[in-house]
């Protein structure tokens, strides 16, 4: 399935940062829908920003208009506020990119495991992401940290347990 | 004694020196006079008489003065003299060492003799009367005043007196420059009279001339407010003020019902001819439009760009009519928009930026330049 550009998309103005304050909201608004859903289609987790300049979301070559770099630093400032980025180092040239926030996966994975009924079961992280049950799942192949950071969510809210076994991680859910 | 009179000791223009003798003391009359002993010059026209140390100390007469004069041989203890015995006193004579004197004559005493030769000379003179043949132009005096006596004037009070004469000249120059300028405001003003009449002949005949021409005469303000009829300050403005409000309105009309303000100040200034406006003054007559509630307001936009509007025109039909040429088109930038309204590529900017301002519009700014879209933001 192709990816599914929305309108704005093929809106000159929407690749220059509106002086509005209220038009600007918008439009940031439209940006941050359009990175996350795009990371999400391609599974992306980390982004590097030279790089973003150049792949087809901030750049649209066939209304030849891209989104300048203070541009994408703004739409990326803004993503993080909302809880879906994260930097990964100072210069902000590295951050992480969370399509879901751990907490919503964290939801859909203690889904999976009460609709399976394997509720105080125990589990590898491995096993979540790459085993044969959860094929099919959202979470499938989740990167591992993003996975940890989903658990301990669900840790916070008495769901679960990480615990550290022999060859690496382990989960129990309550 | 009474016949001489102060001098300068200089020579007239046609005066010339016969003969100078030192050592003569004067007499009047038969008493010694209060003078030292000094230097008897013969002219042609005078008998001067100077002190040997002070030079200021100069008397003179004229010699038509004269009516005869003899020679008085020296005696034991007594010099050679000439008597010479003189006319009554001219009434308008000019000061001199005597005011009166009971003689009517008076004697040169030669202490280092000379007498002889002087005496000769003297008689030459008075057979030859030259001084009736070239008579000096102004009375011979001592007064400073005297034309003469300025012109031949030497030292640091002729210097001084060079420059007052230069001084003088050029007032009287500058005096003269400035009559001819009045002479021009006169004929300014019948100009101006010209100006009109024309103008309301062609009011008569109207469609006898083309329209730009009309426009340009109807242009013209007949009594602009100056600063010399109205004063400085507030009064001044507000006249101006109330002056522009009639005169703007209909250009402002034509316009679309906005003007920059350096295009008013062009055409308020085509406009007053030779009174003309300073930039200053435009702008503060400008706001005072609305304490006087003239139908005009200044506007200054955000970037600063000052303006000159109709107060029924208003931001909201601006924005519109921005909002509706942008739909219409799809897309615009100042530059068409200006040609589309047929207004000033930096106010019809303005309209968009208003439009934008308050959320109807949104920009594309890309290397093709500013272009302005709907917001469809806000309406999607």
């Amino acid at each position: 399935m192709s990816f599914e550009w929305p309108w704005q998309y093929n809106f000159p103005p929407f690749f220059t940062l509106q002086p509005n304050a209220d038009t600007r909201q918008k439009q940031l608004a439209a940006w941050c829908s359009l990175a996350l859903s795009y990371c999400r289609h391609h599974k992306l987790y980390t982004l590097d920003v030279m790089e973003a300049q150049e792949s087809p979301v901030f750049n649209n070559k066939k209304i030849e208009r891209k989104l300048s770099m203070e541009a994408i630093q703004v739409v990326f400032e803004e993503l993080r506020k909302k809880g879906n980025l994260e930097w990964l180092d100072k210069n902000k040239s590295r951050c992480l990119v969370m399509w879901r926030r751990p907490e919503e996966w964290g939801k859909l994975i203690y889904q999976w495991v009460s609709k399976n009924g394997m509720v105080n079961s125990v589990f590898t992280l491995y096993e979540l992401a790459n085993g044969d049950d959860t094929e099919g799942e959202e979470f499938h192949s989740l990167e591992e940290w993003m996975l940890l950071r989903s658990l301990q969510a669900l840790q916070t809210d008495g769901k679960a347990e990480i615990i550290t076994m022999d060859d690496g991680k382990g989960v129990k859910f309550f | 004694m009474d016949r001489f009179s102060w001098s300068n000791g200089l020579l007239e223009i046609n005066e010339t020196l016969v003969i100078q003798q030192r050592g003569v003391r004067l007499y009047d009359g038969d008493d010694k006079a209060k003078l030292d002993v000094g230097v008897a010059l013969l002219s042609t026209h005078r008998l001067i008489w100077r002190d040997v140390k002070n030079h200021e100390c100069c008397i003179a007469m004229p010699l038509s003065q004269i009516i005869l004069f003899e020679e008085q041989a020296a005696g034991i203890g007594k010099s050679a003299k000439i008597v010479i015995h003189l006319q009554e006193t001219s009434v308008n004579k000019e000061p001199g060492p005597y005011q009166n004197s009971k003689y009517s004559f008076i004697k040169l005493s030669f202490k280092e003799h000379g007498q002889i030769e002087f005496h000769r000379r003297l008689t030459e003179e008075m057979t030859q009367k030259r001084w009736e043949n070239t008579p000096v132009s102004q009375p011979i005096s001592a007064g400073t005043s005297s034309q003469a006596g300025r012109t031949r004037a030497v030292g640091i009070v002729g210097i001084e007196r060079k420059i007052e004469e230069k001084r003088k000249e050029t007032d009287k120059n500058i005096c003269e420059a400035f009559e001819d300028l009045s002479k021009l405001m006169v004929k300014a003003k019948e100009m101006v009279e010209l100006s009109r009449s024309i103008a309301n002949k062609i009011k008569d005949k109207q469609g006898d001339i083309s329209e730009d021409e009309s426009y340009l005469l109807s242009m013209g303000i007949a009594n602009p407010v100056t600063r010399e009829t109205y004063g400085t300050g507030t009064h001044y403005h507000m006249q101006l003020a109330k002056q522009l409000g009639d005169m703007l309105q209909a250009p402002l009309e034509e316009r679309g019902g906005m003007m920059a303000l350096t295009e008013v100040y062009c055409l308020v200034n085509r406009a007053r001819g030779m009174e003309l406006l300073s930039p200053e003054d435009l702008v503060n007559a400008c706001k005072m439009f609305e304490s006087l509630k003239l139908p005009l307001r200044l506007r200054v936009f955000d970037s600063g760009v000052m303006v000159v509007q109709l107060q029924s025109h208003s931001e909201e039909e601006m924005i519109a009519s921005a909002l509706d040429n942008v739909t219409d088109k799809g897309s615009l930038t100042a530059e068409e928009f200006a040609k589309l309204l047929g207004l000033s590529v930096l106010l019809s900017k303005e309209r968009l930026l208003l439009a934008e301002k308050v959320g109807h519009l949104c920009r594309d700014d890309s290397v093709e330049g500013l272009r302005f879209y709907p917001n469809l933001f806000s309406t999607a």
